[in-house]
């Protein structure tokens, strides 16, 4: 069993390849580095919106639970990430911002989880519009195909585009 | 009834094999307790207080012979021969060994059955009015958008880690069998004045520890506009409800202390981003579907039987039976037939392997292999023909499911209660073998009329105590067995929550206590009203105040 | 107060009690309580090390007392575990199964 960890040491698993994470979290900091990609907190961002603006480099946003995705709506074409959190793995609000990102605003960039996550939880998170996962685990590729193997059939129209149960039906 | 097509099949499979795998895995060390407990109770597995529970799903309470039977097979090879019919229509198995799960689960997905999520803070079993397909009175068959809820619901990807468990019911009828307004979503089929079905919506009933019936926030939604409103009010409990405090996480509390207005607003306007998209239902999705509830071959028949009046002239058990277990067939030459399995001085809803063969068997002799479970924890039989009622009779006595108490005093629902569940802080089916013992009394019940009493062990309420006529929480004082109780209840289209009436009672004491409260009853009320009707009219005022002066 | 560690078996659920040399059985009688509070410490380390190697779920510390010639569990949760269900006494270690 994987956890997701917030702690950027363990690879990125993005689209189901390991790959080389380009962000620095610099959350809960108000001084940042002047180049490079960062993932910033909410509260930064507004306070420091027009210095990280001001930036050459790829800025992501990471909300926290109870931040909605309506708070960002109007800077999604400002960033190349946003970061959700997961305090705790039965803490499911994130896979609702992460559709709305997908589908409300058509966020085309980068969504990661960050937090405390099963590994049973990845199928869905992939389905709801997630597409990089840092996972805690000696072999987060293999975690990665297990999770996806589990399932190959859905009732539920996503924007990840994969054909329902009931598209089938229709033929 | 709806048969799993190909999809379906391959779905249920894929979900028992992943669990099968999960299970080998808690088994080498490989996942730990916490780790697997999510994953055992997102497939229904409970650790209880003896051992292992399972609970397994019957949608919406259909269920077919072949089903039935292979529930009977299923407890008998891998538990104690015996299962418990539950409120949320669903069976449990109470014995159940965790090596066995794999087998188990093969062997319930071979007949379209499995635990998905029949635990967990996820959208649960829908349940829905027992008679749905059947009943005179019923507007439009809800089976259909029970299908439809049932598939959208199934590991949606959004809505499996919402901040508490989530229950709907769904009714065709203005005779509301379904408790819609004890759920956190209840749906009710109706016509409105151009002539077009659609659904009231009921957002936040619930019971537990704060008990509130359902608010209507929607009062048409046309039929194919069901996902995307459900999705919409799932979305804004998912991101809203909260999940500081497990007692406070339903949606009831949400809608509560949001306000009803500012909650309709909150789905509505999710709902207008959503309600043109990917989830409408077409009506030609809808065919597809309604034509797997396509009705069975009825014959063409008389509905008047001549041939009943002298069976029942001549048979006494009969006539009692058939006065209280029928219920109006749309189709002539039909009726419904309640199968009680709350026997006198038996526990609510235990029926054994035994009992669960020789239904399947009956249910395909006289029902075209067809029956349901309802929330009352009995069986129907759907579509029975009425030449064949005494001859049914006959069969049910032999195994003992003929008892004549459909609606009556002794017809109880219980919860496992300390007897077996680990959240439980007193016994709750001692009492209810009590209390149909000491009303035993077949001419006494139906003296006494239409009455439901409902119990539960705890607070949690799985047994309905609010909504009984006369509700009865058991609790833990001292480490002795105390039971409140509440009168003026009700479930139906009139849904209303009783009250604590005053102090406890023991075990016995609460028997006599409702002897009294009957006998008080009887006293005071007018030309044929029912228990309900006469506490209505004159509140709990006498009622307390003869029960608790009276000399014991 | 006597003590003893109940728990349930991980691989069919059924309630177990610890008795001697980390032995787990499934009768209250044949457990071996312990009389202070620093050896009930000692039972469940003794049951953490069975959960940790997948032998048992759940441990926890019950109080008990001898009436007469048996062990009782003093609350009635722990009691109804350590006999079975009072409306099925056909079922469960009451009746030897």
């Amino acid at each position: 069993m994987a956890r997701l960890r917030k702690d950027f040491t363990v690879p990125l698993l993005k689209n189901g390849k390991i790959t080389e994470d380009a962000f620095t979290r610099v959350t809960g900091e108000t001084d940042f580095p002047s180049t490079g990609a960062l993932i910033v907190d909410l509260t930064s961002w507004q306070e420091h919106r027009s210095e990280l603006l001001g930036r050459a480099d790829p800025i992501g946003i990471e909300l926290a639970a109870g931040e909605s995705p309506s708070e960002i709506a109007d800077d999604l074409g400002n960033l190349s990430l946003v970061a959700l959190d997961f305090p705790a793995f039965s803490d499911g609000r994130a896979f609702s911002s992460a559709r709305l990102l997908r589908e409300r605003y058509h966020f085309k960039g980068e969504v990661r989880a960050v937090g405390d996550v099963l590994l049973e939880q990845l199928h869905f998170m992939s389905r709801v519009g997630f597409d990089s996962f840092v996972l805690d685990s000696e072999d987060p590729v293999q975690e990665w195909l297990i999770a996806q193997d589990d399932l190959n059939l859905w009732y539920q129209p996503t924007e990840d585009g994969r054909i329902t149960v009931r598209q089938k039906r229709r033929g | 009834m709806y048969q799993y097509d190909e999809y379906d099949q391959d779905f249920v499979e894929q979900r028992a094999r992943q669990f099968s795998r999960q299970v080998e895995r808690r088994i080498s060390g490989e996942l730990t307790e916490d780790q697997f407990k999510p994953l055992r109770l997102m497939n229904g597995l409970y650790l209880q207080l003896h051992a292992y529970m399972l609970r397994i799903n019957v949608p919406y309470g259909c269920l077919s012979s072949a089903q039935m039977r292979k529930l009977g097979h299923v407890a008998r090879l891998y538990d104690k021969s015996y299962g418990h019919l539950t409120t949320r229509q669903n069976m449990q198995l109470n014995w159940i060994r965790l090596t066995d799960m794999p087998q188990i689960l093969l062997e319930l997905a071979s007949v379209e059955m499995h635990g998905i999520q029949s635990s967990g803070n996820c959208i649960r079993n829908i349940t829905a009015d027992e008679y749905a397909g059947v009943a005179a009175d019923e507007v439009e068959d809800p089976r259909i958008y029970c299908e439809f809820l049932r598939q959208w619901s199934s590991l949606h990807p959004e809505f499996s880690f919402l901040p508490r468990k989530f229950k709907f019911a769904v009714t065709g009828s203005p005779n509301d069998r379904a408790a819609v307004k004890a759920h956190d979503i209840g749906l009710r089929l109706y016509r409105n004045d151009q002539g077009e079905v659609g659904f009231e919506v009921f957002v936040g009933g619930g019971l537990g520890r704060t008990p509130f019936i359902g608010k209507l926030i929607r009062d048409f939604l046309p039929t194919e506009h069901l996902l995307s409103y459900c999705e919409a009010i799932l979305r804004v409990y998912n991101q809203l409800g909260r999940r500081d405090n497990k007692y406070k996480a339903r949606i009831k509390v949400l809608v509560h202390e949001t306000g009803e207005e500012a909650f309709r607003e909150l789905v509505e306007k999710e709902w207008e981003a959503i309600r043109d998209g990917t989830l409408s239902l077409p009506e030609e999705d809808v065919a597809l579907i309604r034509a797997r509830f396509a009705p069975p071959k009825y014959e063409d028949l008389e509905d008047d039987t001549p041939s009943l009046e002298s069976q029942r002239a001549e048979n006494p058990g009969f006539n009692d039976w058939m006065d209280q277990q029928l219920a109006e067939h749309k189709q002539a030459g039909y009726t419904i037939v309640n199968i009680s399995c709350t026997p006198i001085g038996k526990p609510p809803g235990d029926i054994s392997s035994e009992q669960m063969e020789s239904v399947a068997d009956l249910a395909e002799t006289y029902s075209f292999g067809e029956m349901r479970v309802t929330h009352n924890q009995n069986l129907v039989f759907t579509d029975v023909r009425k030449k064949d009622l005494f001859s049914l009779w006959q069969d049910l006595v032999k195994v003992e499911l003929a008892t004549p108490n459909h609606g009556l005093i002794s017809d109880t629902i219980c919860c496992p209660g300390l007897d077996y569940c680990a959240l439980a802080n007193a016994r709750s089916i001692p009492l209810a073998e009590k209390i149909s013992t000491a009303f035993a009394d077949q001419e006494r019940q139906k003296e006494i009329g239409e009455i439901y009493i409902n119990m539960s062990g705890c607070i949690n309420a799985c047994g309905h105590h609010h909504v009984g006529n006369i509700g009865i929480l058991g609790v833990d004082k001292k480490n002795t067995e105390l039971y409140q109780l509440m009168l003026g209840g009700s479930a139906k289209e009139d849904a209303s929550l009783g009250k604590i009436l005053g102090p406890g009672f023991d075990e016995d004491g609460v028997v006599t206590a409702i002897e009294k409260l009957i006998d008080i009853y009887l006293d005071l009320r007018k030309d044929g009203e029912t228990f309900l009707e006469t506490h209505r009219r004159l509140g709990d005022g006498p009622f307390k105040e003869r029960l608790y002066s009276a000399p014991s | 107060m006597a003590q003893v560690v109940i728990a349930n078996r991980l691989r069919d659920g059924i309630v177990v009690f610890l008795g001697t040399n980390h032995t787990w059985v499934e009768q209250l009688q044949d457990c071996t309580p312990s009389e202070s509070k620093e050896d009930g410490q000692r039972l469940m380390d003794i049951s953490q090390e069975a959960a940790d190697q997948q032998e048992i779920v759940d441990p926890n510390l019950i109080e008990v007392e001898k009436r007469g010639q048996t062990w009782h569990a003093i609350k009635m949760r722990e009691e109804m575990r350590a006999k079975g269900p009072t409306v099925r006494e056909d079922l469960g270690k009451q009746a030897g199964n």
